[in-house]
């Protein structure tokens, strides 16, 4: 929370200082406007960057729409935007071009004490649709799982229930969390919790487990092998136009990376 | 000169009207802005599939908030079940037997107690409630017992304040007919002083309940906001008021909108309470 609040107001002063700083130039020309629509998880990094971009390059208005990925996927290959945006890799016959803007990690994480290192999918589906209620089961005390799920509408919480649950509903008596830091705060502080949260947020405080047999890393990540992540894709239908590329250009550099390292993303070039 | 003052009179009286007006305009706003913002869904869903609903999947078409109306109720009870008894005693300590140094003491500390923001008592909540009852209780912490605890601590401020003035206003000739009688101290206490401050004491404990539905962060912070009603003390809940908050974030569409009907919903009980409690105090007077 106090993150975002800071994250809003620097914002803010940026487009006041901007606002300031440009009062006496004449706007030369029209602005450029680069339409962006698709995935609503990605929707929020893209909002991000573009609000940056448009601070460093005042002729470009970007406008960024959600919609699902797979609707950004047809409102590309329509023409309709100049970049689709999608949290999901292309299927057969839909072509266009890919750009990938960075990886979106999940591990489960556990108490430090906690003497559990991996779980399958299989399990880790069980845990959250509320078939699997105790430690005992899965072979350490005879207590109850503290499992910690995110709030409906979450980027996260979707990521995982697409990755992790596959159409299984996230059960009930499940403990829900409003951010990934206070996911992160209660398995610290309790020895019997799970819950998951952004790769990039893991520390010595919580473990993640090992899944399927691959532990969450950045390679394991990159190379696929690791199942609980996806990739953020930029699409444009056929080579991007040069203000389209420079948008692009903007989201793939290093400060642009650095930027979605800071929310917990993988960097597509790290 | 006379007639200038008169106009002046008049100048700052219609100024103040004016400003006074504005609060009410403000209620009348708010009031219209959430019913026109969550009216639809009403319409839309129903109120019986929203009011009665057990299943919370606002994302999947789905806008029960049922099980939280009950736990608001739950945490509410349980913060008065736990705050009521502390409050009144310190009210009746505070007005009978404390004296007049010790209450200096005690009326400063109460108006702070009542001054420290919520997001401290859900940190306070976190960090050694959470932690006492895991440990003693079992379950995560995060439970209705929790909630209870911090929520009664934060109610003690209203009701000590209204049940001590509704108390003070006993006449004191109440109290002396009864010691004329022969009666004891305590004795008069509960025969004569609480029973006259009857209604003042109901409507304190009425407005510490409307305090405890309405409170959000420290809610949020220690309550697990699970979605099913609690079977036991050490369950988890969520709260009217914590699911609004919780995931106002990222809200779109239907569920933007199902969470203000939360809001109408919240805004009717809280509306309830207060003119129950009104009622009360007016009763006395």
């Amino acid at each position: 929370m106090a993150k975002k609040i800071g994250i809003f107001l620097l914002i803010c002063s940026m487009i006041f200082v901007y606002s300031c700083t440009n009062k006496g130039k004449k706007q030369s020309g029209k602005k450029q406007i680069i339409s962006i629509a698709g995935s609503t998880s990605v929707m929020p990094f893209i909002e991000k960057l573009a609000e940056y971009f448009m601070i460093q390059n005042p002729k470009f208005i970007v406008d960024v729409q959600g919609g699902g990925s797979t609707a950004g996927i047809q409102a590309c290959l329509n023409n309709t935007v100049d970049l689709g945006m999608s949290s999901r890799k292309l299927k057969e016959g839909e072509r266009l071009n890919e750009i990938i803007v960075c990886y979106d990690g999940i591990s489960i994480v556990v108490h430090p004490d906690n003497p559990i290192n991996e779980l399958s999918l299989e399990q880790v589906r069980a845990i959250f649709s509320g078939k699997i209620k105790n430690w005992k089961e899965l072979g350490w005390n005879d207590r109850r799982i503290d499992a910690i799920t995110r709030e409906e509408g979450s980027g996260t919480r979707g990521s995982f229930e697409d990755l992790v649950m596959k159409g299984v509903e996230i059960d009930d008596s499940i403990m829900v969390q409003d951010s990934n830091g206070s996911v992160k705060e209660i398995v610290a502080t309790d020895p019997y919790a799970i819950g998951y949260i952004s790769l990039g947020l893991v520390d010595k405080r919580v473990k993640a487990l090992t899944i399927d047999g691959v532990a969450p890393t950045v390679s394991s990540i990159k190379t696929g092998s690791y199942k609980i992540m996806r990739p953020f894709l930029l699409l444009s239908n056929g080579d991007p136009d040069d203000n389209v590329r420079e948008f692009i250009e903007f989201v793939l550099s290093k400060q642009g990376q650095e930027l979605l390292r800071k929310e917990g993303l993988i960097g597509s070039y790290e | 000169m006379n007639e200038r003052a008169s106009i002046k009179e008049g100048v700052v009286k219609t100024v103040l009207t004016t400003f006074a007006l504005s609060s009410l305009l403000f209620l009348f706003l708010i009031f219209i802005f959430i019913l026109i913002e969550g009216s639809p869904l009403f319409l839309k869903v129903g109120l019986k599939n929203i009011i009665l609903g057990s299943k919370w999947a606002p994302t999947k078409g789905s806008f029960g908030i049922f099980p939280m109306i009950i736990s608001s109720f739950l945490v509410t009870f349980g913060a008065l079940i736990i705050g009521a008894p502390l409050g009144l005693s310190c009210a009746i300590y505070l007005s009978e037997y404390s004296g007049k140094r010790l209450k200096m003491i005690l009326k400063p500390a109460l108006e702070l107690l009542a001054g420290i923001p919520s997001v401290v008592y859900g940190f306070l909540g976190v960090i050694y409630i959470v932690p006492l009852v895991r440990d003693h209780l079992g379950g995560s912490g995060f439970s209705l017992i929790s909630t209870s605890i911090i929520l009664a601590i934060m109610i003690l401020p209203t009701i000590i304040s209204i049940s001590f003035d509704s108390i003070m206003s006993v006449p004191k000739t109440y109290r002396e007919g009864s010691y004329a009688m022969g009666a004891t101290k305590w004795q008069t206490i509960y025969k004569i002083v609480v029973p006259s401050a009857r209604s003042g004491i109901l409507a304190s404990f009425i407005l510490g309940m409307g305090r405890a539905i309405g409170e959000t962060m420290a809610v949020i912070m220690i309550a697990g906001n699970a979605l099913k009603i609690p079977m036991s003390i050490t369950d988890p809940l969520r709260t009217l008021t914590g699911n609004i908050a919780l995931e106002l974030a990222y809200a779109t569409g239907d569920h933007r909108l199902g969470l203000f009907s939360t809001g109408i919903v919240l805004l009717v009980i809280i509306m309830a309470l207060n003119y129950i409690a009104n009622f009360g105090i007016k009763r006395r007077s």
